[in-house]
């Protein structure tokens, strides 16, 4: 029996020892609890969101930043720019004394300077760059806006200015300068990387002037940052920050609700309830650049007749779907464009809920029996759907009510996307996060006939008229101007329906209530720079 | 006694022989190319497949490869993670302290609890000391333990706050790692703050320690019960007894004595249960051990891993149950001429 009370003496001084909030660290420590790991540390070899959230706004600083409020570009490595009559020329002015990252892997000797900045877009630009090839060459973000082709030089025109030349006006570059994949490398650390024969290790041990530098990364437990003294917008409040890695989203809302991770990434829209009671934790959302959608494969018959595609748009039940799916936590979709962007069209009417109507139509279409068809349904848990094959169950009763008979179909994630890119499927439920605040972002990479080619257009829709309207808007910096051609290649989409917008689904994280200044980011990944804790 | 250890060296040394030849097997049972399976390369161009099968031997004799799988392995090539595309050696290095700290300190609860409960309950066996114990013993013994372990975290991490919810040390803390035993880590750390993350360290042990120790706890009180209660009935203690000793002097010269010799043995046997459960207690409390490491590896279908998990835990039984079964016949010089 002595044992025993041993042990119950051991647990007491256990407890006695340090009440659970008081860790000596704590204080000046943030655990963020992230949904998966980093593919590796650098932003512009990525699209993953969860890879951007550990790494992009922690580690790095952009040429532009993006206003969270507002979506306006302000000023960031840049202090100021200019952009020449013929829209081809930026010209960039870089802010003195911006210190890069000492770690225990490199210690710089100067601050920023143009050469940086001609690195680390030259080293996506030129094939024949000595870092072009490392990781595999894939700039994914880059390519999807067809960066190689736009920028056909960057050049430093001074110790602190930098010129691109562009080989057409182009009104999102500024906005894609913004985005978190272009953040700016040291040009010094690849240059002893090179000569020391490791030049991958640009990419695993990185280096960069953000308010957080890298301290060390075990795969699938966590990565640790440390503070950068030397920041140039200030020290942050937090002298150490860590990404656990807690995969799981059970164990994730545990830890938060134990007080082990101060942040959790996407909760589960189902377990909300269960904390907005606690007055320990406190949930944050804002309505994302995203959306999710049902795609056809306008290449396949039925789906190359409107009439079809109307009638299944008709015969869905979107606020069913609303419900059931996102919990409410996401606001119905009348487009691809959320209504939160400057080129969002107010006059499309709600999506409408009329299964008469669509047997008329399909009978128009000269299916009055209906036909069998196929949904894909995506098998992993996104933002802008965080519950695919639900969807595709409902989609399915409320097609059934019109005489077609839909089948589900789901694959390994990888198998899914590469199926989906050779057309195998007749409709596909999958959705779209942008990357900047500009429109451009919704429409070509997911509508344009590039896009069908490349594989992301999942309707594999193209259309000479819709491809025009975009194009055009992109030529003029008049926003009026391309606002009006946006807002035409909506009401054109709408006609056409190579999609139906499902919704715009909110992000939402969930943190500790004793943590402030920490906020969504609707434009990218978040940026726990100004995080501190504060006691209550 | 000699021979005795040769013959058990002779079935030690057979039945690793088998467990190489079923290890070695997998390469060609598991899906997918043995190349792969036996490098764990994921990308294979043509010059390290011409390479590997040369060194692999894969276009010799099964005889021929099978050896120099052996030599791989005594080499300490072990292949990669298809994964993580590290070595799978450096990855058990990392993972086998965590799981082999957990263990042993179940284990000693386990002896320092259920021994003396053991003994406890069997001096009145029928009074309520002793039913108290069976009963609870009983219960013990029947908790699965994936429910019993998530209903400590549900109370005492989520409900009650006491403890955390999972993991080894509070991500806060960094301690590099030396020997991979966490508390042997953080005493051999000159960070200032070391009394703290010792303490964190214990606060995240005590949960998975208490779920992973249940079971072989039980165990221990029913077996130590059965023996005590069994020996009491033998001639020698009654002629203890009329020769006038004291209950404890009985109890510590004579009754423990004989007693605690078959749970030595018990200890080999419980051993593969316990490394079982070591791994649903890992997956529980996100306990970064081997059985984590493994199971996570069947998902990942991460064929090198598994084969190198499998053969690393089942040399970790074979011989514990060895040592213990030699160790319980040097105690036991009747066992020595079965």
């Amino acid at each position: 029996m002595k044992y025993l009370s041993c042990l119950s003496l051991l647990c007491v001084a256990l407890l006695g020892g340090c009440s659970r909030d008081q860790g000596p660290l704590r204080e000046g420590g943030l655990v963020y609890c992230a949904e998966g790991s980093p593919e590796h540390f650098n932003p512009q070899r990525v699209t993953s969101g969860t890879t951007i959230d550990i790494i992009s706004q922690q580690l790095y600083d952009r040429l532009l930043d993006i206003d969270p409020q507002s979506g306006d570009l302000l000023p960031a490595l840049a202090s100021s720019w200019q952009r020449s009559a013929d829209g081809r020329t930026y010209e960039f002015q870089l802010r003195p004394d911006v210190q890069f990252h000492q770690t225990h892997y490199f210690t710089p000797s100067r601050p920023l300077q143009a050469a940086d900045v001609v690195f680390t877009f030259n080293r996506i630009l030129q094939p024949d760059h000595p870092f072009h090839a490392v990781g595999g060459a894939v700039y994914p973000y880059f390519q999807s806006v067809d960066w190689t082709a736009l920028v056909t030089e960057v050049r430093a025109t001074g110790p602190l200015t930098v010129q691109f030349q562009l080989s057409r006006p182009d009104s999102s570059f500024l906005s894609n300068l913004a985005t978190d994949f272009a953040a700016i490398l040291s040009a010094e650390y690849a240059g002893q990387l090179l000569a020391s024969g490791r030049p991958a290790q640009i990419d695993s041990l990185p280096v960069g002037t953000g308010p957080f530098f890298f301290r060390e990364y075990q795969k699938d437990v966590l990565v640790r940052f440390y503070r950068h003294a030397n920041y140039w917008r200030g020290e942050a409040a937090m002298a150490q920050l860590v990404f656990d890695i807690v995969p799981n989203n059970a164990r994730r809302m545990a830890k938060l609700l134990t007080h082990e991770c101060d942040i959790i990434a996407y909760p589960r829209l189902a377990e909300l309830a269960l904390i907005t009671e606690r007055p320990d934790v406190r949930v944050q959302e804002s309505t994302s650049m995203n959306v999710g959608f049902w795609a056809f494969n306008t290449r396949k018959a039925p789906f190359d007749n409107v009439k079809v595609r109307q009638a299944l748009s008709l015969a869905i039940n979107q606020r069913a779907i609303l419900q059931a799916v996102y919990f409410n936590q996401a606001t119905a979709a009348r487009s691809v464009l959320p209504p939160t962007s400057w080129a969002f069209n107010p006059q499309i009417p709600l999506h409408e809920y009329n299964p008469q109507r669509a047997r008329e139509l399909l009978a128009e279409a000269g299916y009055g029996n209906g036909f069998n068809m196929n949904i894909w349904a995506m098998p992993v848990q996104r933002l802008y759907n965080p519950n695919a094959l639900k969807m595709a169950e409902l989609l399915q009763a409320d097609l059934a009510q019109i005489g077609v008979n839909a089948s589900i179909v789901s694959y390994e994630w990888n198998a899914f996307r590469r199926r989906l890119s050779q057309g195998e499927h007749d409709s596909v439920l999958i959705g779209w996060a942008a990357d900047n605040a500009d429109p451009d972002n919704f429409f070509r990479p997911l509508l344009s006939c590039a896009a069908a080619d490349s594989g992301s257009n999942r309707a594999l829709w193209c259309d000479p008229v819709f491809d025009r309207m975009i194009n055009q808007a992109l030529l003029t910096s008049d926003q009026q101007q391309r606002r009006s051609y946006y807002l035409a290649a909506q009401q054109y989409l709408h006609n056409e329906l190579p999609l139906v917008a499902m919704a715009h689904s909110q992000r939402i994280q969930a943190l500790n209530s004793q943590v402030e200044g920490v906020s969504i980011n609707p434009y990218g990944g978040i940026a726990l720079f100004q995080a501190r804790r504060v006691q209550p | 006694m000699t021979i005795y250890l040769l013959r058990r060296l002779f079935l030690l040394g057979t039945v690793l022989l088998g467990l190489s030849i079923f290890a070695f097997s997998l390469g060609y049972l598991f899906p997918g190319e043995p190349l792969q399976n036996f490098s764990g390369l994921r990308y294979l161009d043509d010059s390290t497949r011409e390479q590997l099968t040369l060194a692999y031997r894969l276009d010799g004799s099964y005889l021929q490869q099978y050896l120099a799988f052996i030599q791989r392995l005594w080499h300490g090539d072990w292949g990669l993670s298809l994964a993580s595309q590290q070595p799978l050696l450096t990855e058990i290095r990392q993972v086998l302290p965590a799981t082999l700290e957990l263990t042993s300190y179940a284990l000693l609860v386990s002896f320092f609890v259920g021994i003396p409960l053991g003994i406890l309950a069997a001096i009145k066996p029928d009074g309520v000391i002793g039913k108290a114990i069976s009963a609870i013993a009983i219960t013990g013994y029947s908790l699965p333990i994936f429910w019993w372990g998530l209903l400590l975290i549900m109370v005492f991490a989520v409900g009650l706050g006491w403890f955390p919810s999972g993991g080894r040390l509070g991500v806060l803390y960094e301690i590099p790692p030396q020997t991979g035993f966490m508390l042997i880590d953080i005493l051999l750390s000159d960070v200032s703050y070391r009394q703290a993350a010792l303490q964190d360290a214990l606060r995240h042990l005590l949960l998975p320690t208490l779920a992973l120790a249940t079971f072989p706890t039980t165990v221990m009180i029913r077996f130590v019960r059965d023996a005590m209660l069994d020996v009491w009935e033998q001639s020698y203690i009654k002629t203890a007894k009329a020769k006038g000793l004291s209950r404890l002097q009985v109890l510590y010269r004579h009754g423990l004595r004989n007693a605690l010799l078959p749970v030595i043995r018990q200890i080999g046997l419980q051993f593969s249960t316990l490394i079982t459960l070591a791994m649903l207690t890992e997956v529980i409390f996100s306990w970064p051990g081997i059985g984590r490491w493994l199971i996570d590896s069947i998902y990942q279908r991460n064929f090198p891993a598994i084969q190198a998990g499998l053969m690393i835990i089942s040399v970790l039984v074979i011989t514990v149950n060895m040592l213990t079964e030699i160790l319980h016949t040097f105690f036991n010089p009747l066992a020595r001429k079965r």
